[in-house]
């Protein structure tokens, strides 16, 4: 339990942060922008890995292959946008539908549970083998998708959506297909968790029918992470690119503290316990802040000392 | 410039909870008619101009705007056609939102939206001056967001909201029920002004007799899903409240049971 092991563990906590970043980002797009827990991601980021490792295998040259993992994971959202604007289901139910399908489908893509994809024998563009390079390169996926974001969220289209998260009531009577709008978002933030999904599986060097699990859960953490850490380091001065940057430093401060955690030695079983709890904390402060401001028996102390 | 024709609408149909809320509404708007609706609760009041909006379909009849018979279009779609101020100063906006991306948002209504930027700098500089307008100082906070207004200057924003691309109809749910007396005038005031310079068809449903008989050129009273008065031109200048209440007694046989339509 040497030091010198966590600081060496540190470049490849760096990379799996950035590179889950991008499924954050995906996931801030419908929690935060579009206002719906969409549960899809647990699903979408491993067709996202099982589409570019069995592309890669084929030989088709590794960027081609995000980009197809890119198109499914798009597919996937719009099941569930589908399923939820068309068919009237509950958003947390359709995102749950859609994922427990792709389940299938998954082990389907990969003929099994797993695959593996040797970086020594087919071009990856990241891997744990070359920390530098796949930091270098997430870096710039992030710098790329956080470009695309800013700009689309700054078009007609883009305002529209923000404007049904924010208020669908006034987004109907502004003229806003509320529905459409919801499966756009839902679409494009299911391709961005699938783009992640095949850059991790190309990092760890195979795509696994359970990498996806609990991910929605990872995203979050890196969202309210980011948010807690944003708002204390810029305060007001806060922008939208600034925003979807600390969503990517929330996801890199994960890892550096699950880094940490295993370091400690803590058994690996009880990493997801540790997440969900993380989370949990992390979403409850803000609400128990407020609670603390405006409680009932505060005030009655309050009523009492005034007597 | 809007044609309602023997309108109908129940809701929760065959259950306990079943509720005629419109049964049977004719009603024809001029061009640049301001019509004022009062009546109690439950009259159908707000039913009606949501029916006129499309945020559900009507069970009978039919609804025309501008000519065109937009009965089976959906609320957003009908949107085009409509500028509307709601009762909940929160309805209307979008609080996370800057007040010119609010602006912006508007007037794209009945527009496709593609991915062109969503505000331009001219159109900052129109709304500028539309906010100037107003009086309430939004013209230098134009980046605030929504959420930090007072409820009056919300109601205020979103009015300019509706009528900043002239509507062919203007539909105001007792949008000033929810400020303080001295804000709901200064809305009132407001309202008064765009209407008289764009020359706007209007429906206003309000709670406050007063307001009913001051504002509009034409008021009609409902009871129980129908009008059950219709009045304009002079007749209606001439109006009182007493008048009203006598009118509303005379033609329902019962009495107006609501103590803010009465006293204020």
């Amino acid at each position: 339990m040497s030091f010198v092991s966590l600081i060496n563990a540190l470049p490849g906590d760096v990379a799996q942060g950035v590179i889950w970043g991008i499924m954050a980002i995906g996931v801030f797009l419908t929690f935060r922008i579009l206002d719906f827990a969409d549960l899809t991601v647990d699903g979408s980021l491993a067709t996202g890995g099982a589409i570019a490792v069995v592309l890669i295998l084929k030989g088709v040259p590794a960027p081609i292959a995000l980009l197809a993992a890119f198109g499914t994971g798009v597919l996937a959202g719009l099941v569930t946008g589908l399923l939820h604007t068309l068919l009237g289901i509950p958003g947390i139910l359709a995102g749950i539908l859609t994922q427990i399908a792709l389940y299938s489908v998954n082990l389907n893509i990969l003929g099994g549970s797993n695959l593996a994809v040797n970086v020594n024998q087919y071009p990856l563009l990241v891997s744990l083998r070359y920390l530098p390079k796949t930091i270098i390169i997430s870096v710039i996926f992030v710098a790329v998708i956080i470009g695309i974001m800013y700009w689309y969220f700054g078009t007609e289209q883009g305002s529209a959506i923000r404007a049904v998260g924010n208020n669908p009531a006034m987004s109907r009577a502004q003229g806003i297909n509320i529905n459409l709008m919801k499966v756009i978002a839902l679409a494009l933030s299911n391709g961005f968790v699938a783009l992640s999904g095949g850059l991790i599986a190309q990092y760890q060097g195979f795509a696994d029918i359970n990498m996806g699990r609990g991910a929605i859960v990872i995203g979050l953490a890196a969202v309210i992470i980011g948010e807690v850490i944003g708002h204390a380091i810029v305060g007001k001065r806060m922008n939208f690119v600034l925003r979807l940057t600390f969503v990517v430093i929330g996801a890199i401060i994960y890892y550096i503290v699950i880094g940490v955690v295993l370091w400690l030695k803590m058994p690996t079983n009880d990493l997801k316990l540790f997440t969900a709890i993380i989370v949990a904390i992390f979403l409850a402060v803000p609400y128990l802040k407020g609670q603390s401001q405006n409680s009932f028996r505060k005030a009655g102390k309050r009523g009492g000392s005034a007597r | 410039m809007m044609k309602v024709t023997n309108i109908h609408k129940t809701f929760n149909p065959g259950t306990i909870n079943e509720k005629v809320a419109l049964n049977g509404v004719d009603l024809t708007l001029e061009e640049g008619e301001f019509v004022t609706v009062i009546g109690g609760n439950g009259a159908g009041k707000s039913t009606l101009l949501n029916a006129v909006a499309g945020v559900w379909p009507v069970d009978e009849g039919t609804i025309e705007i501008d000519g065109v018979d937009v009965t089976g279009l959906c609320e957003y779609k009908r949107a085009a056609y409509l500028g509307r101020v709601f009762q909940d100063p929160m309805t209307g906006t979008a609080a996370d939102m800057e007040i010119e991306e609010n602006l912006a948002l508007a007037a794209r209504r009945g527009k496709s939206r593609g991915l062109k930027w969503g505000i331009t700098k001219e159109e900052k500089e129109r709304y500028y001056h539309l906010l100037k307008e107003l009086d309430l100082g939004l013209e230098d906070r134009m980046t605030a967001k929504v959420g930090l207004l007072s409820g009056g200057q919300r109601q205020a924003l979103t009015l300019l909201m509706a009528t900043m691309q002239k509507p062919k109809l203007l539909l105001l749910d007792e949008h000033t029920a929810a400020l303080d007396p001295k804000t709901a005038a200064t809305v009132l005031d407001a309202t008064e002004k765009v209407i008289k310079e764009n020359n706007l068809t209007t429906m206003m449903v309000t709670h406050n007799m007063r307001d009913a008989i001051v504002h509009g050129n034409r008021l009609i009273m409902m009871n129980e899903g129908k009008i059950i008065l219709n009045i304009s031109g002079e007749e209606k200048k001439n109006l009182t409240i007493e008048d009203l209440l006598h009118k509303f007694e005379e033609v329902s046989g019962t009495e107006f049971t609501n103590d803010q339509a009465i006293l204020s």
